[in-house]
């Protein structure tokens, strides 16, 4: 277990080193959930209710992660790197974990800047919706990044993705608004943590059927 | 050690490799030769499981971590230094003092000196010594090399004939158009067509 957990911290590890020095996806993820909050911020109609604001914001959130899923996979397809991995004694769920972590701290990055930015624009942040982004990180990372490395194996990768992902993580928008909105959240934070967990086990499982040529 | 019985794989409709048999044994030495596309790149993927037949059988009696590929791509994280990927590729495959055992292969490949600089700013040349310095990390016991003596200089080359001599209970196979540089190492061939 000590070997195992090892292996997923010196792969998530990594990976946050080098987007430390591209910096490829988190400065292109603030830039776009921003700019996409202050758009709909003028889009919306004077007046218009905190319900068009949360569902933005959860739209934004969602379009901003496939920037992260996206390129989860790209540059160890690309250049090769996945094959150096897959060779490696680990076990091949550890490369899925750590990944699905690197997103997942990419993630928490944008909305360290946008849940600030939706107060701003929008309406104050409360435990609900703070909560509920947490949850729906988890589930976004998960399969995104299983999902994500199905994608990256083709060449239409930027096309695949949103068309597998977004069917699937419809729960999590449907959660998360509900988590934001509704008069009880907590069967809606349940709801999330609940997917999250099957997700989570299913992604954990299938990542070795996914990778193999 | 391996063994491969009418082995092939296909890629789609188009079959790459066809009805392979051969077995080889500790401390053997394979020289796989052919012409482009015949299948040596293939062979080798498949003896190191990133691929999985589609005909016929392959035993490989060896743990994954006791295998050292070269393939054509050096398999290193450009934004990552040459010491950090060496780093991280023994920690995976848990190599004891790897910090020592990386200093070592750096030196004798003569990236010491470039080891704290990210393998972006490196030469082709330089790129495979590292690869082979990764390849070698672990002292695996069947190292599987295509075309190694790609990109090399001549002092590279002679570091990899000399590695390549000193093989010892190590199984190799090495895929080459260069037969007449590994010729003196092996001890079997293999030709494909």
């Amino acid at each position: 277990m000590t070997g195992y957990l090892s292996d997923v911290a010196a792969l998530a590890r990594k990976d946050l080193v080098v987007e430390l020095r591209t910096r490829d996806t988190v400065p292109a993820m603030l830039l776009f959930i921003v700019a996409a909050l202050v758009v709909f911020h003028f889009a919306l109609p004077e007046g218009s209710s905190r319900l068009a604001a949360g569902g933005m914001l959860w739209i934004a959130l969602l379009f901003t992660a496939l920037l992260a899923l996206v390129r989860a996979f790209v540059g160890e397809r690309e250049e090769g790197t996945l094959d150096g991995l897959l060779l490696a004694p680990c076990d091949r769920s550890a490369i899925w974990l750590g990944k699905t972590l690197s997103v997942l701290a990419f993630l928490l990055f944008a909305e360290a800047v946008a849940l600030p930015a939706f107060a701003l624009f929008y309406e104050p942040l409360t435990w609900e919706l703070v909560a509920g982004v947490a949850l729906a990180n988890v589930g976004i990372a998960t399969v995104g990044t299983l999902l994500g490395a199905m994608a990256a194996a083709t060449r239409a990768r930027e096309l695949l993705l949103p068309l597998l992902f977004l069917p699937v993580a419809l729960p999590l928008v449907i959660g998360g608004v509900g988590a934001t909105l509704a008069d009880e959240p907590g069967r809606y934070l349940a709801f999330l943590a609940l997917y999250d967990l099957i997700f989570a086990i299913l992604s954990w499982a299938s990542f070795e059927y996914v990778v193999t040529e | 050690m391996i063994r491969a019985y009418g082995l092939g794989r296909r890629f789609g409709e188009r079959r790459v490799l066809k009805g392979i048999d051969f077995q080889l044994g500790q401390g053997e030495f394979l020289l796989v030769t052919g012409p482009n596309g015949s299948g040596k790149t293939t062979l080798l993927r498949l003896l190191a499981g990133l691929l999985a037949p589609t005909d016929g059988t392959l035993e490989v009696e060896i743990d994954r971590g006791r295998v050292g590929f070269l393939g054509h791509e050096p398999l290193l994280y450009r934004h990552l230094t040459a010491l950090e990927n060496l780093d991280l590729y023994g920690r995976l495959y848990r190599v004891s003092e790897r910090r020592e055992r990386a200093g070592m292969l750096l030196e004798r490949y003569g990236l010491w000196e470039v080891r704290a600089e990210p393998t972006a700013s490196f030469s082709r040349g330089m790129m495979q010594r590292l690869a082979l310095c990764r390849t070698l990390l672990h002292q695996p016991e069947l190292l599987l090399l295509d075309e190694p003596f790609s990109a090399l200089d001549t002092q590279g080359a002679e570091l990899l004939d000399a590695e390549l001599g000193g093989n010892g209970p190590r199984t190799v196979v090495v895929a080459s158009h260069q037969p007449e540089r590994i010729a003196a190492h092996s001890t079997r061939r293999l030709a494909l067509t």
